[in-house]
């Protein structure tokens, strides 16, 4: 644990991230309104007292909205990584494993799936099927397939080679054993990093593609559809953009300073070091 | 040099009454190649021919040494032993079982009677794993073993090894070399096999640690009636723990000797080089050094006929022309040599 904290990047990005999951968690039990619920009366209305981040145009509380806004990202990034990793890594140690034809089949598909710009590919994916959360998580979670399965491949190929695994070949237990018990827990660093780092990718990605209207939908608060909504407002109550934009940057800043802080540590030649 | 040799013989005819007639295993003719320069369309290019035709038996109880400098084939003819890769040709027989006709399941469960200690003890066990995973590992696959039990065993096996119970819970970086190498004997011990390969056991270790492993080898010999097949460079330790040595030069043996016949009359120019080569602490006994001139030649182009003439002093228009066949010269002792076929070992 000291190693860890012992890292600035780690120590603020832990903060940052708590600090975002704590806001999730907490608007989940209680907002000081209901993110939906409209106020005629107090429409954009300046921060004070009584609504700290100020209103929107239909004078819902933007405090509220960003809370509830925290729980939609950290569901994309979950169900995006979560997309990402049990294909990429399924695909990846099958890649490492087999070797040869299957392996060039899976990496030249990924090569294909990289080719393409990811918010390119999202924007036609979620046109295709119709915009919606759960298109634009599964547009974000395709992309990710080949990131989290080249990084599984390298790693794997690399553990396979060394000599724990002839020993435990010599030992009798078979491959999917040696798969499960030696390569994966060898290769959970590297991963550990990736999916952190990927998460802050997916927040932005969600963010942008609820801005351009082909996530989230309304009146369901999305930071990014805060910010779609606050354009038209933006010198009318600039507050409306200032916070969700703030929200976005605090984390996707703080899972990539983790991310970060993690391979720090996870580095051994940095252990070393101390 | 008579007199040493009937008793070298009149030991080995004893060891023979005693033991079972099936040798423990038995190597024909055996061939690795490995390819250089294919891909997925083009063939390749050309073979590495690692182990080209290696053949010799090893009983029960028995210690068999392998010699050789770094690249002619020790390692590869280990692995071949423990089936962890195949052969391009010819036929390993364990305990009278033949491998290539074993089937995965029955190739397991003769796997499980062999065992291999490795040279790196730092690749050689998994960083993520404590010791106690790590040395009862090949107890996996015996499911009606509570893990209790398996504890107590484990603690028995590193109390073997000269270790402590309480290092079960530790993960190996937390060890040194020579304890990391006796974790690795501890799970090579395990399932109580009745072949352990070692493959360099203490090359990577300090000299004064290499004693306390060797040591250790030998009394786990004794407690479990191990066989060992032990692959080094080092003639001194193997000298010091095998009962027979075989010297390898690009992938074949050039001469197979009992211990005792090994030091004094070894015969192959080879391993003549090889013993001259071993440090002498006495200065007055340091005979004259006659290194071998160049490099082993590449185990890729073999060269023509004895594959040492390249780097041999004697050799002569035959050896370059003919490939000598391993003959025995004297009871138990083969060379490869067209110099030693049929003569004495005064010729030289």
């Amino acid at each position: 644990m000291k190693r860890f904290f012992g890292n600035l990047n780690f120590t603020l990005g832990f903060i940052l991230s708590l600090f975002i999951v704590m806001m999730a968690l907490t608007s989940l039990v209680w907002t000081p309104y209901d993110a939906n619920s409209m106020d005629a009366l107090h429409r954009l209305a300046r921060p004070s007292l009584t609504h700290p981040l100020g209103t929107d145009q239909y004078g819902r509380d933007i405090l509220s909205r960003v809370m509830v806004g925290a729980v939609n990202s950290i569901i994309v990034g979950l169900v995006t990584v979560g997309i990402g990793i049990s294909l990429g890594v399924f695909l990846g140690l099958i890649s490492a494993y087999f070797g040869k034809f299957v392996d060039e089949a899976i990496m030249r598909l990924s090569d294909l799936l990289f080719g393409f710009p990811a918010v390119l590919s999202a924007i036609l994916i979620t046109s295709i099927l119709g915009p919606s959360i759960i298109n634009a998580m599964l547009a974000i979670g395709i992309f990710y397939i080949p990131v989290f399965a080249r990084l599984t491949r390298a790693v794997a190929m690399t553990i396979w080679e060394r000599e724990f695994i002839e020993a435990a070949r010599a030992c009798g237990v078979n491959e999917i054993y040696i798969t499960w018990r030696h390569v994966l827990p060898n290769i959970l660093s590297p991963l550990l990093v990736q999916a952190t780092i990927q998460f802050a990718v997916a927040i932005l990605a969600e963010a942008a593609l609820s801005y351009l209207g082909l996530g989230t939908q309304p009146p369901f608060a999305s930071w990014g559809r805060m910010l779609n909504e606050a354009q038209t407002f933006m010198t009318l109550a600039p507050w409306m953009a200032v916070f969700p934009g703030v929200a976005i940057a605090l984390a996707v800043l703080g899972f990539n300073l983790l991310g970060d802080g993690l391979r720090d540590t996870f580095d051994p030649k940095m252990v070393r070091k101390r | 040099m008579a007199s040493v040799l009937d008793a070298g013989s009149g030991i080995i005819r004893k060891r023979e009454d005693i033991m079972i007639e099936t040798p423990l295993i038995e190597v024909h003719d055996l061939v690795k190649y490995f390819p250089l320069g294919g891909s997925l369309l083009k063939k390749p290019h050309s073979w590495v021919k690692a182990v080209n035709g290696v053949s010799f038996k090893v009983e029960k109880g028995e210690t068999f040494g392998v010699v050789g400098e770094s690249g002619c084939g020790k390692t590869t003819l280990g692995r071949l032993i423990l089936g962890l890769i195949s052969p391009s040709s010819g036929r390993i027989e364990f305990d009278g079982k033949d491998f290539s006709t074993l089937n995965n399941t029955e190739m397991r469960s003769v796997r499980r009677r062999m065992q291999i200690i490795f040279q790196d003890p730092y690749s050689s066990l998994d960083p993520r794993m404590k010791v106690f995973s790590i040395i009862t590992e090949p107890m996996r696959s015996i499911k009606d073993l509570s893990r209790n039990s398996r504890r107590e065993l484990a603690a028995d096996l590193l109390k073997r090894v000269g270790l402590r119970p309480e290092d079960l819970d530790k993960y190996p970086h937390e060890f040194s070399g020579g304890q990391r190498q006796r974790i690795g004997i501890a799970r090579s011990i395990c399932m109580r096999p009745e072949l352990i390969v070692a493959d360099e056991p203490v090359s990577s270790l300090d000299v004064s640690i290499q004693a306390q492993v060797i040591n250790l080898m030998a009394k786990l010999r004794e407690d479990y009636n191990l066989s060992y097949i032990f692959i080094s460079h080092d003639l001194r330790v193997v000298n010091y723990l095998c009962n027979k040595i075989a010297v390898m030069y690009l992938g074949a043996i050039v001469e197979l000797a009992p211990k005792h016949c090994f030091t004094t009359i070894a015969r192959h120019p080879y391993t003549r080089a090889l013993l001259e080569s071993v440090p002498q602490p006495n200065p007055h006994q340091r005979g004259k050094l006659s290194p071998m001139e160049g490099d082993v030649s590449s185990p890729i182009n073999l060269p023509s006929g004895c594959t040492f003439h390249t780097r041999c002093h004697y050799a002569t228009d035959k050896c370059r022309k003919i490939a000598p066949p391993l003959l025995q010269v004297e009871p138990g002792h083969y060379v490869a040599c067209w110099l030693n076929q049929g003569r004495g070992f005064e010729d030289y």
